[in-house]
């Protein structure tokens, strides 16, 4: 006679052994098998004395009354609508049309009498804080972008192990127009230092936009070592506060990035 | 009629956090009993919720609706105490589980269903938990994963495949290397009773 294997033993007893009625049938008849089983129950039994802490009834609200101070409620609840695709035509378009604008009264100031200049010289900076305030915007959406792909979790289903970034590639090429913009403008106005933080946080664009949709474990590390060797998230932050100091009217004639 | 957890979802993808908060209290006890099952004491198990709920605000994007909401939480629950419990064990050795003295730990009164125990009981009551706080504290952190999400939970090899991102046959062998190293160390206990 064939005895029943430990495996099949659990299997059996968590109601996952295929062939239930076979095992049934050979524990009625074989006192080995039912003795090994009756052990193995009581042993199970015994884990199931393992009492858990008592909780308060509120305690789903001392839960809530603790995590809600750590989310970003307007953040969180709308920046995925702040990045979603259909929004990026019209964000870069105006992106460029900024920079276009930016460049020109900075290039070409019309000559004129002083009241003229000083009309010219206050367009001037009403185009630097809109600049800047597209700017920021730009970079705190890089910044949620890449704090969301450090948080990315392996998938389920048909692609286990595997991470899915669609999201946070397609938000990168996005991201990519508008920097290469803001950085053009950046290098063009001798701002070098603005320059090298968009050209750093572009890199890290290309490596993000350029990978596949799901990537490895392996790939996903290696994209994240890439991310912190760069310290690009810690530049972007810094950058991205410096900018919205800036956007403040009292500070942009004074100031510079 | 109570707000199902597709609508709170919908609420909070729409701007309204109040939904978030219908959600945490419906599932905090459960991601409760879950990490504290997984990780063997009070601190680490409040960690794991609080962490829990701050990962799925997040990802709210990416929860589709196929499974159910509480199921798409315990998958989060579960890989972050996973990861917590093996982080731990790294660094501290095999007690890294263990209660610290002071915090809360498993009262072993609570499992004496007499009213005025005599201290014979309380003792061998406390010596049965013990162990089987022992024993629990020796398997890997993804035996005790799987066994937890099996024992406990009630999930199928096949949800548990898909909760730990393993295959099937390796979810199988972890809850088989659980339950053999818990019969080893218990069956003298058991027999004894």
């Amino acid at each position: 006679m064939n005895h029943l294997t430990e495996e099949q033993l659990i299997l059996y007893y968590y109601g996952e052994a295929g062939e239930g009625r076979g095992m049934e049938a050979h524990l009625a008849s074989c006192e080995d098998c039912r003795s090994a089983y009756q052990t193995l129950q009581r042993v199970l039994n015994t884990v199931d004395l393992a009492p858990l802490p008592s909780l308060a009834e509120e305690y789903g609200t001392e839960v809530w009354e603790r995590l809600e101070p750590r989310l970003d409620r307007r953040r969180s609840a709308s920046w995925r609508r702040w990045l979603a695709p259909r929004r990026w035509a019209a964000a870069v378009a105006f992106a460029a049309m900024l920079v276009a604008a930016f460049l020109a009264g900075r290039w070409h100031p019309a000559p004129a009498p002083p009241r003229v200049e000083t009309a010219a010289a206050s367009g001037s900076q009403v185009r630097e804080r809109v600049l800047l305030v597209a700017l920021g915007d730009h970079l705190e959406r890089s910044q949620l972008m890449l704090i969301e792909l450090a948080n990315a979790e392996p998938a389920g289903g048909k692609r286990k192990g595997k991470l899915d970034i669609s999201f946070e590639r397609n938000a990168a090429e996005d991201l990519l127009e508008s920097n290469r913009l803001y950085r053009l403008t950046a290098q063009k106005t001798g701002n070098l230092a603005a320059a090298s933080v968009l050209d750093d946080l572009e890199r890290v664009l290309l490596e993000i936009a350029h990978s596949p949709e799901h990537v490895s474990p392996a790939q996903f590390q290696e994209l994240r070592k890439q991310i912190e060797d760069q310290g690009i998230l810690f530049k972007v932050k810094v950058f991205g506060s410096r900018v919205r100091e800036l956007e403040s009217p009292s500070k942009t004639a004074a100031g510079k990035l | 009629m109570e707000e199902s957890d597709l609508a709170a979802v919908s609420r909070v993808r729409a701007g309204d956090g109040d939904g978030f908060r219908l959600l945490v209290e419906r599932h905090s006890r459960s991601v409760f009993r879950l990490a504290y099952r997984m990780t063997g004491n009070q601190q680490d198990a409040e960690d794991v919720v609080q962490e829990t709920f701050l990962r799925a605000y997040r990802q709210l994007d990416r929860y589709e609706s196929r499974a159910s909401f509480g199921t798409w939480l315990y998958r989060i629950a579960a890989n972050y105490a996973l990861d917590l419990i093996r982080s731990r064990k790294r660094h501290a050795g095999a007690q890294a589980a263990a209660p610290e003295p002071g915090a809360e730990a498993w009262d072993p009164l609570l499992s004496v269903p007499s009213p005025a125990p005599g201290p014979d009981r309380v003792a061998f009551s406390n010596q049965v938990q013990r162990q089987v706080s022992e024993a629990l504290d020796s398997l890997t952190p993804q035996e005790r994963t799987a066994f937890v999400l099996r024992h406990f939970e009630g999930q199928s090899i096949d949800e548990i495949s898909l909760t730990l991102g393993i295959g099937g046959n390796a979810a199988k062998h972890s809850i088989f290397r659980a339950v053999q190293k818990l019969r080893r160390a218990l069956e003298p206990l058991v027999n004894a009773i």
